[in-house]
């Protein structure tokens, strides 16, 4: 108990120093002039109730702790689905697959633009999360700066566009090879390095590139960026109230129609649910072919992988530029749906969110990603109501959903056989 | 022809003033990485929570009165030094201890997030614009011909001489305290360390404390040299310091001096010779250039890999 309160003590110390010369004492100042404002009652009341709670908590943490244990825990659903064997759960997993992408197609005709609207986000990231799966979930290599090849997509279409004229549809495989090229450029010399290394490495590249596109304004706009980017048609159908491009019918005409904006946003959606189809079963098949395989033997063991007489290098550069692709292709749609792209939109923080989709997902597991990219795309919104609050949330929820699943949310099972270990 | 040389000059110590706040921090990645092996996103933060408190520290001395600037400026390094302490303490803590022993990724997502966290904390306390002090501590030497100039601000030597007094006393630290064995110790073998009966728990923890209370006294250089904060200088200034420590050898606290003093001088040969715009480019190249003829960075250790 003595030790118990020294501690508490303790940590409701720092909680003070923690919270109060940050959140009671505010800074004002301009020129030479400065001075420090107290905060307002409430915060001071907030400030001295959380010192209480911690010091309470841990004073009688034993206790509470105690008490927490004897609660039954409700166990999770997904717990069923890691413990199956995998035959059975993949063969739910089809059956699940297929009901959901009917209702997913079903879904936008049914709710609100702004729904349909995140559900793209969602989309896209869902599309990004799949592509680094491959780099960090499979092949196991850390890759801090994926948010590089995505904007490498979304230039490579703008800039198309922009200069060549070219639509959507012939930009889409050019943007996906671009940057591809720039996965395998920066791949060739840095894949020898190991782990956190390359850690830096690629996320140094993630802002280098952010800088030249923030630099060589005569290329691509600078800061301001890129603006009235040409949406994708269906079969040189537009959506929008009348013909931007020569040769192009608009899809009320055609149809025959009332105009409605709403038309362009579940067609983007489509467009998307298209493209992640797409790229989940490409995946799939990459999973099976021996590449594939090899992606995730290197991950595991690259000794074991070496002397068995595999290339580590073309393994690891075929990881990086086939996730690379699949960024290059979301970016290419991600332009094509906002029309307007700056650097702003590649910051190191997009990589970092998309990392956590892959980690949450649960490392290697596509189901896992789909359900992180909703969670970390979804939950962001839901909370906007906070306003100032939001990415304060943001920030803890990634810290407590790394605390309470660190092995993801459906962490991928293969058969294997593991030698106990005594860590 | 003895412009050139002043304006080389000029640059040199532009970059090793830089290039000393950055091996300030770079001590804090190196040590966590070294002892348990974790990038540790959120230190970036650490120093700016540093430039913020003592920031608010100067203010709330100068309202009291206080006009004394070396009291002054010694007061708000020991309030930033204890205030940032306890933040990488309660971070520790909180963020990463329940995680230890999982894979590598999930304390840097963690990271990832709790660096999130402090930005927007201190956007919420502070407010978002930038924050400015009336320069403390103005004037220097110049030295040179008329035409070009060369100028050694008092502020740069301050920076020089803190710099070096922190990096003797940890040095001193590691090398002959009790602690600081430990620390060496642990770093060597964690699980060999824990059978001997140090304590790694405190040890981790004394790391964490060591390297945001030296990314404190960076906070408080840089910001009493630059004059103005925001709650963004942090990822910019982690960012740097984690490539200098790369750049040095990571877990290596030589190569973190080291490697800070190579970036700063290159940062500020490219921004005095080439394009400031650009410094960041020839840097993060600079280091993949490091990296490809010394993997390990330049001071680390040759990894072995044991079958």
């Amino acid at each position: 108990m003595k030790k118990n309160f020294n501690h508490a003590l303790f940590t409701a110390l720092i909680t003070f120093i923690v919270s109060f010369p940050l959140l009671g004492l505010s800074l004002k100042s301009g020129g030479r002039f400065m001075a420090i404002e107290g905060a307002n009652d409430h915060t001071f009341t907030m400030i001295a109730s959380a010192i209480l709670m911690v010091f309470l908590f841990q004073l009688f943490r034993d206790q509470i702790l105690g008490l927490l244990k004897q609660i039954p825990t409700p166990s999770l659903k997904l717990h069923v689905l890691t413990d199956m064997p995998q035959a059975k759960r993949n063969h739910m997993e089809n059956w699940f697959t297929f009901a959901v992408v009917v209702a997913a197609i079903i879904w936008p005709f049914l709710v609100s633009r702004g729904s349909i609207d995140l559900a793209t986000l969602v989309l896209i990231y869902v599309m990004l999360g799949l592509g680094l799966n491959i780099v960090v979930g499979l092949a196991g290599l850390l890759d801090l700066g994926y948010v590089a090849f995505y904007a490498v997509g979304a230039y490579s279409y703008a800039l198309l566009s922009e200069y060549f004229g070219l639509s959507f549809w012939v930009a889409l495989p050019i943007g996906g090879m671009t940057a591809a090229l720039f996965g395998f450029l920066l791949g060739f010399p840095v894949l020898r390095l190991r782990g956190d290394y390359l850690a830096i490495v690629t996320l140094g590249f993630g802002e280098i590139i952010r800088i030249l596109l923030n630099n060589l304004t005569s290329l691509t706009g600078g800061p301001n960026g890129i603006g009235g980017i040409a949406k994708p048609t269906l079969f040189g159908m537009e959506f929008g109230r009348r013909v931007k491009e020569e040769g192009n019918s608009l899809f009320h005409e055609v149809v025959g129609i009332d105009y409605s904006s709403s038309y362009k946003v579940i067609f983007l959606y489509l467009l998307a649910i298209l493209l992640v189809l797409l790229t989940i079963f490409v995946i799939r098949r990459l999973i099976r072919m021996p590449v594939g395989r090899a992606w995730e033997a290197l991950r595991e063991d690259e000794i074991a992988c070496r002397s068995l007489g595999l290339n580590r290098t073309i393994i690891k550069l075929s990881a990086f530029t086939i996730g690379a692709a699949f960024a290059g292709f979301a970016g290419c749609f991600f332009a094509a749906r906002q029309g307007f792209i700056s650097p702003e939109s590649f910051t190191f923080i997009e990589s970092a969110i998309i990392l956590a989709i892959v980690v949450l997902g649960g490392m290697g597991s596509q189901m896992g990603v789909i359900l992180a990219a909703i969670a970390m795309t979804v939950l962001p919104e839901i909370a906007r109501e906070f306003q100032e609050y939001r990415m304060l949330m943001f920030g803890l929820m990634m810290v407590l959903m790394m605390i309470w699943r660190p092995q993801g949310l459906l962490p991928s099972k293969r058969p294997h056989m593991e030698l106990a270990s005594n860590e | 022809m003895i412009e050139e040389l002043f304006y080389f000059i000029q640059q040199l110590l532009n970059g090793l003033t830089i290039g000393s706040t950055y091996a300030l921090i770079a001590i804090g990645y190196t040590m966590v990485y070294g002892i348990i092996g974790m990038i540790n996103f959120a230190h970036g933060e650490i120093y700016m929570i540093g430039t913020y408190v003592s920031f608010v520290a100067i203010a709330g001395l100068s309202m009291l009165g206080v006009e004394y600037v070396p009291l002054i400026v010694l007061c708000a390094l020991v309030i930033a030094i204890i205030v940032s302490s306890s933040f990488g303490w309660a971070i520790e803590r909180t963020a990463y201890r329940p995680l230890r022993g999982a894979n590598r990724l999930i304390p840097l997502i963690s990271a990832i997030g709790m660096s999130i966290f402090l930005q927007n904390y201190v956007v919420l306390a502070q407010g978002t614009r930038d924050l400015a002090i009336p320069p403390l501590i103005s004037g220097g030497w110049k030295f040179g011909p008329d035409s070009f100039q060369a100028s050694l601000s008092y502020m740069q030597l301050i920076i020089f001489i803190t710099t070096f007094v922190c990096m003797f006393a940890l040095t001193l630290f590691i090398s002959k305290s009790r602690m600081g064995r430990a620390c060496r110790a642990v770093a060597e073998d964690i699980k060999m360390a824990n059978l001997l009966g140090i304590n790694t728990n405190r040890v981790i923890s004394l790391t964490f404390v060591i390297g945001a209370a030296l990314a404190a006294v960076a906070g408080l250089l840089l910001g009493l040299y630059y004059g103005v904060a925001n709650p963004h200088i942090g990822f910019i200034a982690g960012l740097k310091a984690f490539t200098a420590a790369v750049l040095g050898g990571i877990g290596s606290i030589p190569g973190a001096m080291l490697g800070g003093l190579v970036l700063g001088l290159t940062e500020s040969f490219t921004a005095g010779y080439f394009s400031s715009e650009y410094k960041d480019v020839v840097s993060f190249s600079l280091l993949v250039l490091i990296l490809l003829f010394r993997p390990t960075g330049l001071l680390g250790k040759p990894d072995v890999e044991k079958i």
